[in-house]
């Protein structure tokens, strides 16, 4: 029985985050009525000249120095040549010879924790294709080029990728970054962030590459791991029953969560790429470098190693606090307003925070909450004012949008009692209303001491102070 | 160097050439010269010289990333063949 060895590369196309096309000055606001953002070069029309973004050359830039690569000082847009009604053009100007960005990395942490160097071998500066809708239009296509234009950064890792979890985990840092970045706004719902994996098998000790099939059309996390291992698992078989793995694109399934064969396109694609003569060579100097440079964030492995260093955050939490800027300031946000300790602010935005996000189907960008108000509400836990259970009820009426944590805490009258008379006063109602028990505590059943715990606790409707419950009862079951 | 026919017809498809079949054989003798022409150019010692992308010694001029493009679909679908609910129809592309 052989064993095999799988081999993953994989290509993503990111939609960058500018306000207009890498070569003309339309809008690229998504979900804008069809063909209303397509200006006459988008169309083709004969006589105009595509003008290069100055911003989007600065966005490749940014992820260059993001990913610790070698920003090339002269890079040259090419013509990669096809007829698809969706680039009036004929070519799509892309970057073949001489991309923005070579020879990067990217650190990926694995599900036991350890850290995965993956190799970037490129990114470079394209134009995105229109849309074609294939409903009936009168047996006809229906063309929409509002993306058309659209600036892509193409990113192509090195086959340095052993399995689909490796994939994904990849895959995740990458969107991370270029969030983090803010280059990509990596919505993969409206196609932002797009991924085609190429993958083979090898027998494993193999230095001989397999031969590979390219799957596209994979737009979610979940669907990428599933894509993969169906693929390997198809290539695996195929080997094992004598048969050999042709090169070729695959489309994935979702509905039936397989691969299938686009036959038909093979061998006709050439693309004959050559320098696009309405373009002139992309030349920067190191000042041009240097000004991106300076733009750059910190960045999620530093944050991480930051939140853990400032903080005394757990490996875990500090890798989850850092997945998105969002999240990241949010948390310091709650940690400087509450002047807590910092583990207590994690908590309460992973635990409480994250369950109310996974109910609403929200994320961090649009927050229930205000990271200030939730501050305030666990300064409140930490000066003695509620208990952390009754924080908890503040919380859900504060996501119910009854206002902020003092006024819901002076209107329900939640305050902690911290008054030891009414805290005795309480324990002595409950002590009396429960003989049994008390008896039952002091021939040394101590277990029951939970239960008048309770008690208590419900007597004060939840407002009495934990720490001071607790004594005041000891002292007088021990008396 | 000389070009086979179905060469020729490849080039033909690639470039949406519509050839008739009496056609083939001038375009296989005329497109066989000019490479020839450009063969002779492979005798020159280029190994010193990096591979030029413009003949102007000039580099892209970027632009600033402002909406400069305003909507003008009208006027645009005003010379389309065929347009409907603001999309522009073309013969059928999926297999």
């Amino acid at each position: 029985m052989v064993e095999w060895e799988v081999v993953i590369g994989l290509e993503v196309h990111t939609q960058l985050a500018t306000k207009t096309k890498l070569f003309e000055g339309a809008p690229t606001a998504y979900g804008a009525e069809p063909n209303t953002q397509a200006g006459l070069l988008t169309l083709a029309m004969p006589g105009t000249l595509p003008v290069l973004n100055r911003e989007a050359v600065k966005m490749a830039v940014k992820f260059g120095l993001g990913v610790g690569a070698k920003i090339n000082a002269t890079s040259v847009f090419e013509r990669k040549n096809y007829f698809y009604p969706d680039l009036p053009k004929g070519y799509q100007i892309s970057q073949f010879y001489t991309p923005v960005v070579a020879e990067g990395y990217l650190d990926v942490i694995l599900d036991e924790g350890e850290v995965k160097r993956i190799g970037i071998t490129r990114a470079h500066l394209e134009e995105d294709a229109g849309k074609s809708l294939h409903e009936d239009f009168h047996g006809m296509t229906g063309i929409d080029l509002n993306r058309a234009g659209i600036p892509l950064l193409e990113i192509v890792s090195e086959p340095d990728l052993r399995s689909a979890k490796e994939a994904v985990a990849y895959l995740k840092t990458l969107h991370s970054l270029v969030r983090y970045l803010g280059i990509s706004d990596g919505n993969m719902q409206e196609g932002s962030f797009r991924c085609d994996a190429n993958v083979s098998v090898r027998p494993k000790g193999s230095d001989v590459l397999g031969t590979r099939a390219e799957i596209k059309n994979v737009n979610s996390f979940r669907f990428v791991e599933k894509a993969i291992n169906y693929e390997i698992q198809r290539q695996i078989a195929l080997i094992e029953e004598g048969g050999t793995v042709i090169q070729e694109t695959r489309l994935y399934d979702s509905d039936r969560d397989e691969t299938r064969s686009m036959r038909g396109k093979e061998g006709a694609n050439d693309y004959r790429y050559f320098p696009d003569p309405d373009l002139l060579p992309v030349v920067f100097d190191d000042s041009f470098v240097e000004e991106v440079r300076k733009t750059l964030p910190e960045l999620p492995a530093k944050k991480r190693e930051r939140f853990k260093e400032q903080y005394g955050l757990a490996d875990y939490d500090a890798a989850v606090l850092s997945t998105s800027r969002d999240l990241a300031d949010y948390f310091e946000e709650v940690v400087r307003v509450s002047a807590a300790s910092p583990k207590l602010c994690a908590n309460w935005v992973m635990v409480e925070l994250g369950a109310v996000l996974n109910k609403t189907n929200t994320d961090i960008t649009q927050p229930p909450v205000s990271a200030s108000a939730l501050g305030i509400l666990i300064q409140r836990v930490q000066d003695n004012t509620v208990s952390g259970k009754i924080a908890k009820t503040v919380f859900e009426a504060m996501v119910a949008g009854e206002g902020e944590a003092d006024d819901i805490i002076a209107k329900r009258g939640l305050r902690q009692v911290t008054d030891s008379a009414a805290i005795e006063r309480w324990v002595e109602e409950v002590l009396k209303a429960n003989p049994a028990q008390v008896e039952e505590y002091r021939s040394g059943k101590e277990r029951v001491f939970g239960f008048l715990v309770g008690q208590v606790m419900k007597a004060s409707k939840g407002q009495a102070n934990p720490q001071q419950l607790n004594e005041v009862l000891l002292k007088k079951l021990t008396q | 160097m000389a070009l086979l026919p179905e060469e020729v017809r490849r080039i033909a498809l690639l470039a949406r050439f519509e050839l008739k079949e009496e056609e083939i054989a001038p375009f296989t003798d005329k497109l066989s010269t000019i490479l020839d022409m450009v063969e002779q150019m492979s005798n020159v010692d280029t190994s010193h010289v990096s591979p030029l992308s413009h003949p102007l010694d000039i580099h892209q001029r970027l632009r600033e990333d402002v909406v400069t493009v305003f909507n003008s679909r009208e006027l645009f679908q005003s010379i389309a063949p065929d347009v409907l609910a603001g999309l522009y129809l073309v013969p059928q592309v999926i297999e």
